[in-house]
């Protein structure tokens, strides 16, 4: 009698990206055979089975941008119940980005986060180091170090505030490329977005909220490709929101640019049309811009000109929303309805196939943030990590019912498509049917 | 009606009532010794203002008082407001003590939009009823101010409807001419903007206006002239390169105003700048209803409560 | 058109009886008038103001004025005061338009003031134009002149001039057209079509009546 081991798996009448159903052996997290009919995997007495049913079988999801909040932020999300609406939302690994208090600028607290998250163990928890000390855009952080501390870290932002002085960009990227990590950059000139509110547009003005011109964003990313070119270096632009950002990005990887682009869920689906009743739960930055905007991403995203889907996950605190807009602060939910937001914005209009869904959202990312074992094809001797989805299965979105501590997604009362039935890190469930399972 | 936050809340008929209403509620009111009415007895009125705004407020006080309202002020200054209390709260406390209808000023736009909101929700929680009144908030609108100006042109020009009426200056950081703009229209005017480009709204050209490039070219057609105040600091804000180029530019000066034809109003909300966007010799001309503007100011914030408060709840 | 409106008011309302007919309502103003002259003949030189309420209160205090002076030789001088702003009910409906307060020239401290209405039914809309009146000046006397009094009183008030007492139960309605506002002169009257959902009609509650609906009740 042995007993049941983590890591061993039969995953019945699955459905690879969409394609031909099979079943999935795995022992000791890692894939050992695929094939019909297939019983336990060999040398396993009892391994839990997975009856597919159908559903279509992903890589698991990997989000190049999360906000996971801890340390500081516990009152809007802990490291624990952001892995949770990870682990729900399909993925199976995040970067935490480093704006929290502390800012994880050094060893110490890129470590305390990698080592909460594996505690944990929902998701890989990759921490994003700062690229400057404190985010403050002057003195540049130990990149090396945190690289080199046991968090590995591969990528570096100062997200939430742009690397704004050109030569603190250069320097970074330049320093960045001897280590091959990624600097990910939030491209917003300030000097153009001060006291912003609102994308720059009819809406805004007619609301007297002060405008976030799509320039600032389109500058900074013409700039910085400029300078990754120089350096050699590789550049990921955060959360694109404009069109015109498209056209610098297209240029600069004709080019040949290393440059990367990510684009999250709710500039894919959402615009400035929402704002009329100034629900902060709408407040984001950059700004839900316009349906030619949406148009825009959604093509790049198509085509490859921007990479992947990043969620941006934001979670607030209610104080922290429920306030006359200028006060609230930015930022939406994203993780649990990441996947159901692609599905409706690019697989339903025909953009993307399944095999598109896990490009954007597991493979890309994964080589973007250098990860070995995640976005990797379902195949015999591949680590057994996977999204299971249900395309038909769709379903209204509650904040509060979300694993988030927060509640503030702007899809609240929403009918989306698609759910993630099940996730599977390295052959051991950590999601099914709505649950975590630790 | 349950509250006012934009002139985009009344449409045509209820515009014109609301400036009937305030006609006669000037009438009711006209060479009287005892300038009170018994209408609003026992209902509480509260003042809200996180900015000052001595004109305004007092307007507002004034209105409810000569209705017989209790009204109370809260500033910002002097309160729990000072102390870091959210908007929510202070709103929710309000209406827990029994305000009837909270006029709020606020320097963050859309403020008064999520207080009404926070009030529905306590009105289905709990069955109290506060509606409130925006008296201006942030740069989006100031819809009494908007009121009492199309009183203003009603008495003086008859009626607002066919009219040709200019606005000019600061227009995007204007929450009386984004009020204007809208209400104008709605009530069939032809609204002109005249501003330097700096100081003109993104998707201006999506409004019921139309903008015209040059002051002096629309001055001779104009039925009304309204001047907004310029405030200091977009003078630092490098909006445009110095106060003297402004007043060369867009303020209107005593020859200006000879372009304007002999009928034409002149406005201003208040407080003015004289000698920047406007001479002193034309704030005190015949032609220049600014005082009126006030007078009106209290007729229409008194029709304003009457038909939110006088009535059976919406 | 007008074939078509009477054939839809006749659908929804069971059938008016005419009360008084146009020549009936001039008549009865006339007869008021010459009252006027008479119980006023003592105090000429204080003066006599005739207020109307409104709506129908109004024209109908034109008329009357119009009336006294080619009986009488002088014509007094006419106003409007509203009383919504001093109603009891007002927050028994939404709230409702204003009208017209004019007060004559002169003003009328001292004077002895005819209120004019048309129909006098529960009295509170007397008793709030009696407030509004106070509240513009100090008459020497107050009177009240109505075309049609329908009993019903909720307050100690007595019509001095009536032109026709009209005894009715509360379910029924009295509608009063004058020229100036309706398309001819009558007096109506008729049996409340069935509350629908449990809403009074005006007239039978005498609380939601108004002074601004078509010649009902006041």
């Amino acid at each position: 009698m042995t007993t049941r081991r983590t890591g061993d798996l039969l995953i019945t009448h699955a459905r690879p990206y969409g394609e031909e159903a099979v079943d999935v052996a795995v022992r000791d997290g890692v894939v050992v055979e695929v094939g019909a009919g297939l019983s336990a995997p060999a040398g396993v007495m009892d391994a839990e089975v997975l009856d597919a049913g159908g559903l279509v079988l992903l890589p698991g999801f990997v989000d190049l941008h999360t906000h996971l909040r801890e340390p500081g932020g516990e009152e809007s999300e802990t490291i624990a119940t952001g892995s949770a609406a990870a682990s729900l939302g399909g993925f199976t690994a995040v970067f935490a980005m480093p704006n929290t208090d502390p800012v994880a600028d050094t060893e110490v607290v890129v470590e305390h986060v990698w080592r909460r998250g594996a505690e944990i163990g929902l998701v890989d928890v990759h921490p994003v180091g700062a690229v400057t000390v404190g985010l403050a855009g002057v003195r540049m952080a130990e990149l090396g170090t945190m690289a080199r501390s046991r968090a590995q870290v591969r990528m570096f932002s100062d997200d939430g505030r742009c690397v704004h002085d050109p030569l603190v960009m250069r320097r970074a990227l330049e320093y960045a490329s001897a280590l091959d990590v990624v600097i990910a950059q939030h491209a917003e000139d300030h000097r153009l977005t001060a006291g912003a509110q609102a994308h720059e547009g009819v809406v805004a003005s007619r609301l007297g909220l002060a405008g976030w011109p799509a320039t600032a964003e389109e500058t900074i990313v013409a700039r910085d490709c400029a300078l990754a070119r120089e350096a050699g270096a590789a550049l990921h632009v955060c959360h694109v929101s404009s069109a015109r950002t498209v056209e610098v990005l297209r240029a600069a990887k004709a080019a040949g640019v290393r440059v990367s682009a990510e684009v999250t869920p709710h500039h894919l689906l959402l615009t400035d049309a929402t704002l009329t009743g100034y629900d902060p739960v709408n407040k984001v930055n950059p700004p839900l811009r316009t349906a030619e905007d949406t148009k825009a991403v959604r093509a790049a995203l198509a085509h490859g000109v921007i990479d992947v889907v990043a969620t941006d996950h934001a979670p607030h605190a209610v104080q922290y929303k429920d306030t006359e807009w200028a006060a609230a602060r930015p930022g939406m939910l994203g993780l649990q309805t990441a996947l159901s937001v692609v599905v409706h914005t690019m697989v339903e209009p025909g953009l993307l196939d399944w095999r598109g869904v896990a490009r954007v959202l597991s493979e890309r990312p994964a080589e973007i943030g250098t990860l070995p074992d995640q976005g990797r094809p379902i195949a015999v001797g591949e680590p057994a990590t996977f999204a299971l989805v249900d395309p038909d299965g769709a379903w209204t979105v509650r904040g509060a019912a979300l694993a988030s501590r927060a509640s503030n997604t702007p899809y609240e009362g929403m009918r989306l498509p698609a759910t993630v039935v099940a996730t599977v890190l390295r052959g051991r469930v950590t999601a099914r049917n709505g649950k975590v399972r630790a | 009606m349950k509250h006012l936050l934009s002139v985009t809340d009344l449409d045509a008929a209820a515009a014109t009532g609301l400036l009937d209403t305030s006609d006669r509620l000037k009438q009711a009111l006209l060479g009287r010794e005892v300038r009170k009415l018994p209408t609003l007895r026992g209902r509480t009125v509260i003042t809200l203002f996180y900015e000052d705004s001595t004109r305004t407020r007092v307007s507002f006080e004034v209105a409810g008082k000569w209705m017989s309202a209790d009204t109370v002020n809260v500033s910002a200054k002097g309160s729990s407001v000072s102390k870091g209390e959210s908007l929510r709260d202070t709103g929710l406390t309000l209406s827990a003590m029994g305000a009837d209808c909270v006029i709020v000023r606020h320097p963050a736009s859309g403020a008064a939009h999520r207080l009404a909101a926070w009030s529905d929700q306590d009105r289905d929680a709990t069955g109290t009823h506060t509606s409130v009144v925006n008296a201006g908030d942030g740069t989006h609108e100031h819809p009494t101010q908007a009121l009492l100006d199309a009183a203003t042109l009603r008495d003086r020009l008859g009626s607002v409807a066919g009219r040709r009426i200019g606005i000019v200056g600061d227009v995007l950081h204007s929450r009386v001419a984004r009020s204007n703009v809208f209400l104008l229209a709605t009530l069939g005017a032809e609204v002109v903007l005249v501003a330097p480009p700096t100081l003109l709204p993104v998707g201006v050209e999506q409004w019921p206006c139309r903008v015209g490039p040059e002051l002096d070219a629309e001055l001779p057609t104009l039925d009304a002239v309204m001047m907004l105040r310029v405030q200091a600091e977009r003078m630092h804000g490098s909006f445009f390169p110095s106060a003297r180029e402004y007043a060369v530019g867009y303020g209107l000066s005593q020859e200006r105003a000879a372009l304007l034809p002999e009928h034409a109003v002149v406005l201003h909300p208040g407080p003015m700048m004289r000698g920047m966007e406007i001479a002193p010799a034309v704030a005190d001309s015949p032609g220049a209803a600014i005082l009126a503007q006030v007078r009106n100011g209290v007729h229409v914030r008194m029709a304003v409560l009457y038909h939110l408060l006088a009535g059976a709840p919406e | 058109m007008a074939d078509d409106r009477r054939g839809d008011e006749a659908g929804k309302h069971p059938p008016a009886r005419e009360l008084l007919s146009a020549a009936d309502v001039t008549r009865t103003i006339a007869r008021i008038a010459h009252q006027i002259i008479e119980k006023t003949a003592g105090s000429p030189e204080a003066g006599v103001v005739l207020i109307g309420i409104p709506t129908r209160g109004t024209p109908l205090a034109r008329r009357l004025a119009a009336a006294v002076a080619e009986f009488g030789g002088t014509a007094p001088a006419v106003g409007s005061v509203d009383p919504t702003l001093y109603r009891d009910d007002l927050r028994r409906r939404p709230a409702r338009p204003l009208e017209d307060t004019v007060v004559p020239e002169g003003g009328f401290d001292d004077k002895l003031v005819v209120l004019v209405d048309d129909v006098l039914m529960s009295g509170r809309t007397v008793r709030a134009a009696l407030d509004a009146l106070s509240d513009h000046g100090r008459p020497r006397a107050v009177q009240l002149a109505v075309l049609v009094d329908r009993g019903h009183r909720e307050l100690p008030i007595r019509a001095d001039y009536v032109g026709k007492n009209v005894p009715t139960s509360r379910d029924e309605q009295i509608r009063v057209l004058l020229t100036e506002t309706d398309d001819r002169d009558a007096v109506l009257l008729r049996r409340s079509a069935p509350s629908p959902a449990g809403e009074s009609p005006a007239g039978e509650s005498p609380a939601g009546a108004s002074s601004t609906g078509p010649g009902e009740d006041a």
